[in-house]
């Protein structure tokens, strides 16, 4: 049965991008032109192009990173072109449009009606008033000085802000990714919420992007003032294809006294077929900042789609007391390969990270845990626990952990657990005795694998990913 | 009970089945009525577990000859999850851990899977708690035991107890017990039997496998048989039972070689 519905949520989108308008593209490579090119177009200031300018400089002299547990072919950095005037989707002028074979995926997987119509490329007024919601949930967020934007109208809104923190976080040469992204963002999400404010909804970027396509290199900026929390939600169930095969965010977070961040991301890039052709290469430098005394960042993640991971979304304990938090569940199938995990730097004193890893590699596919612990010498009383469970399915998939742990505070108390399963045979066969099929049988063992990271979802996004997960496993077992 | 009038449930002839190419199986026969209950009886690796798995459906074994067939369909031809929906249940000698996964819940899609294929309504996550909460003080179980993963940690008599609790909550058409007696202490036996024998009715059939004849005290069958590489060699009443538990199996053995040679 799941042969034709692996088919579906892997295939290309049909609806392509031949309707599109032919924007101004910047010719393929990349140099100081190029990069002065983009901020011209985007109108930058000065500070921003000598920014980049540094990223770029940085980013020569860097080499692609070789540690990780990932293989793919050499790119070629030289063949890409980094600018684009923002794309609009085409439009379609109602539901009826859509590729039906699209609307059963969106049906299996539960999105939401008002996403598969902005997802399918409907144009979403004409049904359903999205702008209307759009704007009635910015007007709300204004009343409470919350800004919730594109990175590049932030620039040119709220340039003090932008400056201030960006690449605070994630430095212009942490790595040879975000040197790149650095040096080339497009465009992203900025957000900022300001002192004593509890953001009165969860953030989503369904909000915000709405007719652009999302792009290759995207750049997000996360502040909260002294005692603020948020909580935001980045892409959705839905599979999501891009025209670029290379895609390399950076997302910085930064917490102030008392200030809490929830990060949550379900990552459904197409994943490439079932022979491992075709797939996103998804780079991603994500790490937050917790600055202040008693603040909070929590990542949460589902990832489930490209053809190669390789994200570490990570937390600095800076103030004292602050807490970190990395959930996550990492799904491979076919030819997949994710090399996943976090850092937990503690620096302040009584510092406390949560690490809970759930892998699951199906089909071929490779998946690794990679997590560092360091606790400087200034963290006294800091506390760790780890956890990574990693299930198999099937005989030829690979799961793999590599926890680094690094203590020079013997005040420090770290805890690391670890442990392999899987679906076997025989666990079905008790299911299946009991009247329930293998497909209902592995959702539920997914599910209870699973279950520590979903808590920590929001709501109906835990709902859609459970499905997702059901979804993506569909055929592999038994 | 013994109706000669009422309906064949199971009706297996000359039943062969091999496991990953040995032959396990070589011809067996059996016949069971709504009503009765048979006890399986026979050493260590004479093929009763693989005869209850084969029944059940499992997929390591290749069946190579002889019939299956149950209230008249051909039991063969459905998937295991159809058989269990057609009302076969195996009650298995070493039920699987299923850690991660919550016991209510697991009973509950179990139950609610089955009524649906009955044509039955479900019950709801309230009501199913009822329902279960019932069906364990039959067993004199725990309600801690809806809280835990399906089998995980339990011990060898608790795994028995939650096997015959799902008997009760899917009210099977034939069930299949598989060594429930082994592993049990003598008040858990006591219980246990007592659940099966309320379950037991005119309309449905329980088959036993088990080594002791203990179980039979408890639970009195209607037919014994004795299994013996892969073949019931000798059926008999239930005083069958006590004869093997003096005597032991192998003067089965030869009465039926002698039998066999007397026939050629
Ligand atoms: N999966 C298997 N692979 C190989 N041999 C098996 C397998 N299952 C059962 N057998 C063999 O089949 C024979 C019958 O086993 P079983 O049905 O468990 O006997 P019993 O339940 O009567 O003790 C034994 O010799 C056993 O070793
Ligand atoms: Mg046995």
């Amino acid at each position: 049965m799941s042969a034709t519905l692996q088919t579906l949520v892997n295939q290309p989108y049909k609806h392509g991008f031949v309707t599109s308008i032919e924007s101004d593209v910047a010719p393929k490579g990349l140099n100081t032109d190029t990069i002065r090119m983009i901020s011209t177009k985007k109108n930058e200031p000065e500070w921003l192009l000598e920014f980049r300018l540094k990223s770029y400089e940085a980013w020569l002299k860097m080499e692609v990173p070789a540690w990780s547990n990932v293989h793919y072919p050499e790119i070629d950095f030289q063949a890409i072109s980094y600018y684009a005037a923002p794309k609009q989707k085409p439009k379609l002028k109602s539901m009826d449009e859509v590729d039906p074979e699209l609307l059963r995926t969106f049906e299996k997987l539960g999105v939401p009606l008002h996403e598969r119509m902005a997802l399918a490329g409907v144009a979403v007024d004409v049904i359903f008033d999205s702008v209307s919601v759009a704007t009635t949930y910015k007007d709300k967020l204004a009343e409470v000085g919350i800004i919730f934007c594109s990175m590049s109208e932030a620039v040119l809104e709220h340039p003090e802000l932008v400056k201030q923190y960006l690449g605070t976080v994630v430095s212009t040469s942490d790595n040879f990714y975000a040197a790149l992204n650095s040096a080339v963002f497009t465009d992203g999400s900025f957000c900022y919420i300001p002192k004593g404010v509890k953001c009165p909804m969860d953030l989503s970027t369904y909000f915000r992007i709405n007719t652009e396509e999302s792009g290759q290199f995207e750049r997000t900026l996360i502040i909260a003032e002294e005692g603020a929390s948020v909580s935001y939600l980045e892409g959705c169930t839905a599979p999501a294809f891009s025209s670029n095969q290379l895609h390399a965010a950076v997302v910085e977070l930064v917490a102030l006294d008392n200030a809490d961040i929830k990060y949550s991301t379900v990552q459904n890039w197409y994943s490439g077929d079932e022979n491992g052709i075709g797939g996103i290469y998804n780079f991603v430098t994500k790490r937050g900042l917790a600055k202040g005394v008693n603040s909070r960042i929590s990542w949460t993640q589902v990832e489930t789609g490209s053809a190669v991971t390789w994200k570490y979304p990570s937390c600095v304990l800076l103030g004292d007391n602050s807490v970190g938090e990395f959930y996550s569940v990492a799904v491979t199938n076919h030819y997949q390969q994710a090399d996943t995990g976090t850092k937990m730097i503690h620096i302040g004193k009584n510092t406390r990270s949560t690490i809970v890893s759930k892998g699951i590699s199906a089909g071929h596919s490779n998946n690794s845990y990679r997590g560092l612990v360091k606790v400087a010498p200034s963290a006294a009383g800091a506390r760790n626990y780890s956890q990574c469970d990693s299930m198999l399915v099937g005989h030829q998939s690979g799961a793999h952990t590599f926890p680094y742990i690094q203590v020079a505070n013997n005040s420090s108390q770290v805890e690391h657990e670890a442990s392999t399963s899987k679906i076997g045979e025989d666990q079905l066969f008790y299911f299946a005795q009991r009247g329930i099929d293998a497909e209902a049988a592995v959702s539920m063992i997914i599910n209870g694998f699973c279950k520590d990271v979903f808590q920590q979802l929001p709501m109906e996004f835990a709902v859609e990913a459970t499905a997702l997960l059901s979804f993506k496993l569909e055929g592999s077992v038994g | 009970m013994i109706h000669q009038d009422s309906k064949v449930l199971l009706e297996v002839s000359g039943l062969c089945a091999n496991v990953n190419g040995t032959e396990i199986l070589k011809g067996l026969n059996l016949t069971v009525r709504s009503g009765e209950i048979h006890a399986i009886m026979g050493p260590n690796g004479s093929g009763k577990s693989t005869f209850s798995k084969i029944l059940a459906g499992h997929s390591a074994y290749e069946v190579t000859g002889g019939t299956v067939m149950f209230e008249g369909q051909d039991l063969l031809e459905l998937a295991p999850e159809e058989r269990a929906r057609a009302g076969v249940f195996l009650a298995f000698q070493y039920p699987i851990e299923i850690p991660g996964v919550g016991n209510s819940q697991f009973l509950r899609l179990t139950y609610n899977t089955v009524q649906t294929h009955r044509g039955k309504e479900e019950l709801d996550p309230l009501e199913f708690d009822d329902f279960v909460r019932e069906k364990m003080k039959l067993l004199e179980m725990s309600p801690d035991f809806l809280e835990r993963s399906v089998n995980e940690g339990f011990s060898g008599g608790e795994k028995k107890r939650n096997e015959i609790l799902q008997m009760a909550m899917l009210d099977p058409r034939l069930a299949i017990l598989d060594e429930t007696d082994s592993g049990l202490d003598i008040d858990a036996l006591r219980v246990v039997a007592g659940g099966v024998n309320q379950l037991a009715n005119k309309d449905n059939a329980i088959v036993l496998v088990t080594h002791y004849q203990r179980l039979l005290n408890y639970i009195v069958p209607d037919y014994v048989h004795v299994m013996e590489a892969g073949r019931i060699i000798k059926t008999g009443g239930k005083e069958l039972a006590l004869e093997l538990e003096s005597r032991g199996y192998d003067w089965v053995g030869v009465e039926h070689k002698a039998a066999m040679g007397a026939q050629a």
